[in-house]
């Protein structure tokens, strides 16, 4: 019997990586939208940093009068169309932020699968894979032929679609090079520390009473969803939540206060109430754990 | 109450500082690799990130605020690739991969390449055979863009101008030279990339290379000019054929752990073919840029056959000592 590696995702779209001194941290597996996009905006920094070198050529062979111009612009898309797009990723992808141009746009990072270090092999594993993931249904598609050579052109555009679709068919959403190279594309986005909604107008927050009764009608869930509508800062949405929590607490405090300042206050003393019952092991999940 | 704060609240307020100089020091070394860092920097990224580990596992029991564990998650992730991540600098790597890695990865795959050099072989001769018994078989195995006029149809004179390069003669001939580079090493990256489905088309290109080459050489032999076409075909041929053949061999071991993974499961055991593959592969591009520059120049600079055969087999030689020689493992 084959045993698996404990390597059981958390939820859809997630990995878990569990770090040398134990801890897991969560990471989040880069979509198959944001990895199509990534590849995109590399393409086109490829073309058009060649297209540019391409017309400086130019202007140079038209200064000079070269004979020989057209043919050194056929050497420089060919060769630099094969080197770029087997080098471009590669040294990318090798550097401290393990991700291309287009990758790093996306928020994306290439990460070895057993959360050990990534490793040269890997990289260009990956990456010369993409020969065939990318560049053969590409020439299949772009390929014209007439009677049996185009039948045999559609059946390997057929074929060649599985390598487009293999990302979506399995659960890290890895493409045949991630396989044989055993890396997986990572979300690492660069969040930034907000500042703590306890704190801000603690001054005025201190003005508000409320029962445990009226603490106790939600939970974590909809903590999280408070916090996110008061950092979104909508005036609508805040007009809304606020009026659905004065009404299902029953309010009965002062009702001439703004809403931002009766939903921090709110949340204040809910992340109050929930935390110091967390801490004694009652973790309550949402508004219907009763428990 | 004495306690205005919330715990959570008050944690985050003593461990602030340490978690901003940790990311400080992550943009810092994320620009420009971890080298950028001052000793005494060096020297302190651990312990933060150590703290900012901790403070995660605490955060996710004691605090509520969502945007401080998403940020502590971050910024640990971030920290951890580069506490974690690839530490050998590129000069070091480059010494590493020539002086040990790449023989090795070639000495590991010498079962696949023996298979791969009997088959590309087998084809040659075949290719060989059937176009010497009728001259219309070599279109079946060179397509018309790679023969550019070099076909049965062609006069003697033409295809011996063809093996020595008169200069003004060869008008478009640096495109050529460089399509058929990146053609091969499109060739060698294919038959590597398409060995995990269990070898078949690894097996089918290196039989098309084959039987290109058993066909050219057919045509030149027929018009008496065997030796002339083998000096200019082998003085870059030696190194770009043992190219394919280990390019060959590497796809063939990724396709043989696929279907043979032994006590692994079959992805652990691609991953593992793959990235011993991959090494293979990396010394394939150079040996590719080395046959490329010695068709780009050696062929047109050096007109004589007989020191075109000595340079073929020395490459040859050079090559199978560099990684067949025996040596010491390393300690």
């Amino acid at each position: 019997m084959k045993t698996r590696a404990p390597t059981a995702p958390t939820a859809e779209g997630w990995r878990e990586l569990v770090t040398p001194e134990g801890v897991d941290l969560r990471l989040k597996v880069g979509a198959y939208a944001e990895r199509f996009a990534a590849l995109l905006i590399d393409f086109i920094i490829l073309l058009g940093s060649l297209a540019v070198f391409s017309l400086l050529c130019l202007l140079v062979f038209a200064g000079t009068k070269v004979s020989w111009g057209s043919e050194a612009l056929g050497v420089i898309w060919l060769l630099g169309l094969f080197v770029g797009r087997n080098f471009y990723f590669v040294l990318f992808e090798m550097g401290p932020r393990a991700a291309t141009p287009g990758k790093r746009a996306m928020g994306l990072r290439v990460a070895a699968a057993n959360g050990g270090r990534l490793t040269a092999d890997m990289v260009f594993a990956r990456n010369a894979m993409r020969e065939v993931e990318v560049i053969l249904p590409l020439t299949f598609f772009a390929a014209r032929g007439e009677g049996v050579d185009a039948a045999l052109v559609a059946l390997g555009a057929i074929w060649s679609c599985v390598f487009i679709l293999f990302p979506l068919f399995n659960r890290d959403r890895r493409r045949m090079g991630d396989l044989v190279a055993g890396t997986l594309v990572v979300k690492a986005p660069k969040t930034v520390l907000q500042p703590d909604l306890a704190d801000t107008e603690r001054g005025l927050a201190r003005g508000f009473a409320f029962t445990p009764a009226q603490l106790d009608a939600y939970g974590i869930k909809e903590l999280h969803v408070l916090e996110d509508v008061i950092r979104a800062a909508d005036r609508k949405a805040m007009a809304a939540v606020a009026s659905r929590i004065r009404s299902k607490i029953a309010w009965n405090g002062p009702t001439d206060i703004a809403d931002r300042t009766f939903l921090n206050a709110y949340y204040a003393a809910l992340r109050g109430r929930l935390e110091s019952r967390m801490l004694f092991g009652r973790r309550r999940k949402d508004k219907f754990d009763v428990g | 109450m004495a306690e205005l704060h919330l715990k959570s609240w008050r944690f985050r307020a003593e461990r602030e500082a340490d978690w901003r100089r940790l990311e400080a020091l992550l943009a810092k070394a994320e620009a420009g690799g971890a080298s950028k860092l001052r000793r005494d920097e060096l020297l302190e990224m651990p312990v933060l990130y150590r703290q900012a580990l901790s403070s995660l596992s605490v955060a996710r029991s004691i605090s509520l605020d969502q945007s401080l564990t998403l940020y502590l998650e971050s910024l640990c992730t971030r920290a951890y690739f580069i506490v974690y991540g690839a530490r050998t600098r590129l000069p070091e790597r480059l010494a590493q991969f020539f002086a040990r890695d790449w023989p090795a990865a070639v000495r590991s795959l010498w079962r696949e390449t023996l298979v791969s050099f009997v088959l590309s072989t087998v084809a040659a001769v075949v290719a060989y055979v059937l176009v010497r018994r009728d001259p219309d078989w070599f279109h079946s195995f060179v397509e018309p863009g790679l023969a550019s006029g070099r076909d049965p149809t062609a006069t003697t004179a033409s295809l011996r101008d063809t093996l020595y390069h008169q200069g003004a003669a060869s008008d478009g001939l640096s495109v050529f030279a460089t399509f058929l580079f990146t053609h091969n090493a499109q060739i060698a990256l294919f038959a590597f990339a398409l060995g995990f489905l269990l070898c078949l088309p690894t097996a089918a290109l290196l039989v098309m290379n084959g039987g290109m080459f058993g066909a050219f050489l057919a045509l030149f032999v027929m018009r008496g000019l065997g030796v002339e076409a083998g000096g200019w075909l082998m003085i870059h041929g030696t190194t770009e054929l043992f190219a394919i053949v280990l390019a060959g061999a590497a796809g063939f071991s990724i396709g043989w752990s696929v279907c043979f993974p032994g006590e692994r499961t079959r992805l652990d055991a691609a991953a593992e073919a793959g990235r011993r593959a991959a090494t293979a592969m990396l010394g394939v591009v150079v040996m590719l840029l080395v046959a490329g520059l010695l068709e780009g120049f050696g062929r047109q600079l050096i007109q004589n056959d007989a020191a075109r055969y000595a340079i073929a087999t020395g490459m040859l030689l050079a090559w199978l000592a560099y990684f067949y020689w025996p040596r010491k493992s390393p300690a």
